[in-house]
């Protein structure tokens, strides 16, 4: 393989045409005005002290905990899920996986609703539930648990799915053929081949679970140190004091931030 | 020859001022953009259909929130042209900005407190509040349903027990009627509006807490006659017989 | 570890309706040569006898153990199977390291690390690879992986050898190294071995015995000498390059498209297969005098130039390819479009009665 270093030759060859790059940019304009509109509302000198109130403080560690908990589960039960929908050929598979699209479609608020009449106090398996064990999911942190994994975990189940599909299943018959049992070609071969696939999957997951909305508040409510996460905690200083609002919202902004950017061009390449 | 031209003259100058005010109901038209509590919600609906048969030109659009939300609206410059507040303090802020002059005091609300029907958590009075067991519903602080609500428990001397803080009173209601929660505190025309859907509990008046809400024609309002006609409408004794059909008192 | 080798006969039809007939005896210490075109079912084979894929009937049994038989209800997975597969593409574990790709057999088999890495060094020396150890499989030339999938396979002891196109990924100088090291590697392998390959070289070479594979039907068994003189079909003909006519003789005299061929023996009869040289088959300018009992007039369709060497393909009446010395080919002037004769003894001629026309 010979090596051309001599000089760059990107001049003429491979430059987008201007029109690309012209409405790549507008699209650009479209994702960072609002945000350069946010940083101008921000209460610079104001921040550390509205950064440690306990409101702040509270609705962080909620969220970092709701979304992590979640993104966890999403692990446990979506990674077998995906696994189901892809290797095997089971009646009404189809309809399981449009119903495990549903929440990606679904408003959230529909979906807090739909939990509510699931797992409410009066729901289907939320009363026996209740009656039984005298347990209340909605206005409980494991309620804000419940609500983000419903929204995100669907993520994991598509992306993980398609990985599956893509992979090369020749490896794994080579796996078997050097005497790998099932759960060591798992372990050993299926999994780390699709780990990029996973891993972004995973991120979006966290991702859609720390920025939920619609389903928590319906579901699970607004209680500060119980149920407000940052994103109801931002809903409701809108209401009074835009510049708590707006300090709350920057941290999301730089939570997210910082995990996106961390995840690289290596992982995205994956999705 | 000079023709006496006063009279033509004068009818053309009564023309163009009546054309140019056009203050008679005939002469009222466009949009009118209503930013009213959320609790106005049933009351204004009606009179909403009743001022647009008055005022046949005039296309009312209710903006119902919370004031507060709505008074942000306002001072960053949303289009409204009337403003009708669920608490003072709110349309103060309003006024303070120079968004409105002149408030009035249309209506008041008495607090209640909602419970589903049955009462299955056998809420009964205010201090029941404080137990950890029943599942209690506020609405938010800065929403006014949710300030006088804690007026009134500080009033009884009661430290509740929330369990949530709904960013509304018609979020707080719709958990109260599917029976999530227990008992919330809500506005007496929210009980009477909801059709059984929820039952009220009254709580004493040395411990209630009145809300005066206050209505004002927008001094930006885009259509400015229509504005301080509807206001007009609301302050009149059809405009407040409406209103008290939906459960609220007069001011 | 002398068992008493691989013993399959077994049908197996394909989801996609291929059916795949296979009857193989393989004793310990022979190589034989599955040779057929792409399509005509090798993987399928890999497949069944690696244990990936189950047969609809028959059996496989390796060293006296019945890996798969449907009549009596046994399917040993090919986990336990203990068969050594190098795949076509090779299929190294593209996240693991060379060593780690060797030592994966090894691992599976709850080997300790140690002992497995120790192991799996061993073999990697035994390919010529010592220091490509830590390498990925990405970062390998196509010479380097089919010997790290190579060690990979051993490494596991198998007692048999499955070998799926082990060398026709690589380019021809590659190629012919790696040939002379896996025959030497086959030699040393201790039980049965299967190769599977569309190389007439390659099977020529490395195996004992080969079966003609063709659509999922073997059409010939034998020696790498019996196929190359005795060609029974059109697909092994022209895999050695030679010529194959089918016809019916009458009396030692065949008539093929109007055109009576002589063959040596005058008491031949019935439906025959004949094979021609290349090499036996001469060409001239002018119609030829002397013995040859078979010639015509043609014209040349193609000429190619291996080497010191030509093959030249003539038309009608009876297209034959012809091989002759560069010297010749350019003394005579031969191009297509050339006006020739052919000539051939009939001695030359190869007669087999053809028993599955």
């Amino acid at each position: 393989m010979s090596t051309d270093e001599a000089r760059p030759r990107d001049a003429k060859v491979g430059r987008p045409p201007g029109l690309v790059v012209v409405l790549g940019v507008l699209g650009l304009a479209f994702f960072a005005v609002p945000f350069l509109g946010l940083l101008g509302r921000v209460p610079w000198s104001d921040l550390p002290e509205l950064w440690s109130s306990d409101v702040v403080v509270d609705a962080l560690r909620l969220s970092l905990v709701a979304s992590v908990s979640s993104t966890l589960i999403a692990l446990l039960l979506g990674l077998p899920l995906a696994w189901l929908l892809a290797r095997v050929d089971f009646p009404g598979r189809s309809l399981v996986r449009g119903v495990v699209t549903l929440p990606l479609v679904l408003p959230p608020v529909v979906g807090g609703a739909a939990l509510l009449f699931a797992l409410g106090r009066r729901g289907l398996i939320g009363e026996p539930l209740n009656q039984a064990t005298g347990l209340v999911l909605p206005f409980s942190t494991w309620g804000v648990i419940i609500a983000t994994t419903f929204v995100a975990m669907p993520f994991l189940v598509i992306t993980v799915e398609a990985a599956l599909r893509n992979l090369d299943r020749r490896y794994e018959g080579a796996a078997a053929a050097l005497g790998a049992k099932r759960w060591t070609v798992m372990r050993r071969v299926t999994i780390p081949m699709i780990a990029p696939s996973l891993v972004a999957g995973l991120v979006l997951t966290w991702a859609r679970a720390f920025g939920e909305f619609g389903a928590t508040i319906t579901f699970a409510g607004n209680l500060q140190g119980r149920t407000q996460t940052l994103p109801l905690a931002v809903f409701v200083a809108l209401e009074s004091d835009r510049a708590t609002a707006v300090a709350i919202s920057l941290i999301m902004v730089i939570v997210s931030l910082a995990v996106l950017v961390g995840l690289r061009d290596r992982w995205w390449k994956a999705l | 020859m000079k023709r006496d031209l006063s009279i033509p003259f004068l009818a053309l100058v009564v023309a163009l001022v009546a054309c140019g005010n056009g203050q008679d109901g005939a002469g009222l038209g466009g949009e009118l953009l209503v930013s009213a509590a959320a609790s106005l919600t049933d009351a204004f609906v009606e009179v909403e259909a009743v001022f647009e048969d008055a005022n046949p030109g005039v296309d009312v659009v209710l903006n119902l929130g919370p004031s507060s939300g709505l008074r942000e609206q306002i001072l960053e410059g949303a289009p409204a042209d009337v403003f009708a507040s669920a608490n003072i303090p709110n349309m103060d802020q309003v006024v303070e900005a120079g968004e409105a002059a002149d408030p009035q005091v249309f209506v008041a609300n008495r607090l209640q407190i909602a419970v589903p029907p049955g009462n299955p958590g056998e809420v009964t009075e205010l201090g029941d509040f404080s137990w950890e067991d029943p599942l209690i519903g506020l609405c938010a602080e800065d929403v006014p349903c949710g300030e006088f609500g804690r007026q009134a428990l500080q009033k009884a001397g009661v430290i509740p027990a929330v369990d949530t803080n709904e960013p509304d009173v018609r979020a707080l209601l719709t958990k109260v009627a599917e029976g999530e929660l227990d008992a919330g505190i809500v506005y007496a025309t929210d009980v009477a509006s909801s059709d059984g859907a929820v039952e009220g509990i009254d709580i004493p008046e040395d411990l209630n807490v009145v809300a005066e809400y206050q209505i004002a024609a927008l001094t930006n309002a885009p259509n400015p006659d229509a504005a301080a006609r509807f206001v007009e409408f609301v302050l009149s004794e059809e405009g407040q017989e409406i209103l008290a059909g939906y459960g609220f008192a007069s001011p | 570890m002398n068992g008493s080798g691989l013993s399959a006969h077994f049908t197996l039809r394909r989801s996609d309706g291929f059916e795949l007939r296979l009857d193989l005896e393989i004793p310990a210490g022979v190589t034989v040569a599955l040779l057929g075109p792409n399509g005509a079912g090798k993987s399928t084979a890999v497949a069944a006898i690696a244990g990936l894929l189950p047969i609809d009937s028959g059996s496989i049994t390796l060293d006296d153990v019945v890996l798969d038989d449907p009549d009596r209800g046994v399917f040993v997975p090919a986990e336990d199977r203990q068969v050594g597969v190098v795949f076509q593409d090779y299929l190294l574990f593209p996240h693991l390291t060379v060593l780690e790709n060797v030592a994966f057999g090894l691992r599976s088999r709850h080997v300790g690390r140690e002992e497995a890495a120790a192991r799996a060094r061993e073999w990697i020396s035994r390919v010529g690879l010592d220091d490509l150890a830590a390498r990925r499989p990405g970062k390998l030339s196509g010479g380097q992986a089919q010997r790290v999938a190579l060690a990979r396979a051993l490494a596991t002891d198998p007692r048999m050898l499955l070998l799926d196109e082990p060398l026709s990924a690589l380019d021809v100088t590659t190629r012919s190294e790696l040939r002379h090291d896996l025959a030497n590697h086959l030699t040393v392998f201790e039980g049965p071995r299967l190769l599977i390959t569309h190389d007439p070289t390659e099977a020529f070479l490395l195996a004992d015995q080969i079966h003609v594979i063709e659509n999922g039907q073997v059409t010939q068994t034998g020696s790498a000498d019996e196929i190359r003189l005795r060609p029974r079909t059109r697909y092994a003909a022209d895999l050695v390059g030679s010529n194959l006519l089918m016809g019916t003789a009458r009396g030692g005299v065949v008539d093929i498209d109007g055109r009576a061929l002589h063959l040596p023996d005058q008491a031949v009869d019935g439906p025959v297969l004949l094979t021609i040289h290349p090499t036996a088959i001469s060409i001239h300018q002018l119609p030829p005098e002397g013995s040859p009992r078979n010639s015509w007039e043609t014209t040349i369709d193609r000429v190619e130039l291996l080497g010191s060497r030509a093959r030249v393909r003539t038309s009608a009446p009876l297209p034959l390819t012809v091989e002759v010395t560069e010297e010749a080919r350019s003394a005579l002037n031969l191009e297509p479009g050339s006006h020739v004769w052919v000539a051939f003894k009939a001695t030359e001629v190869t007669v087999q009665p053809d028993a599955g026309s």
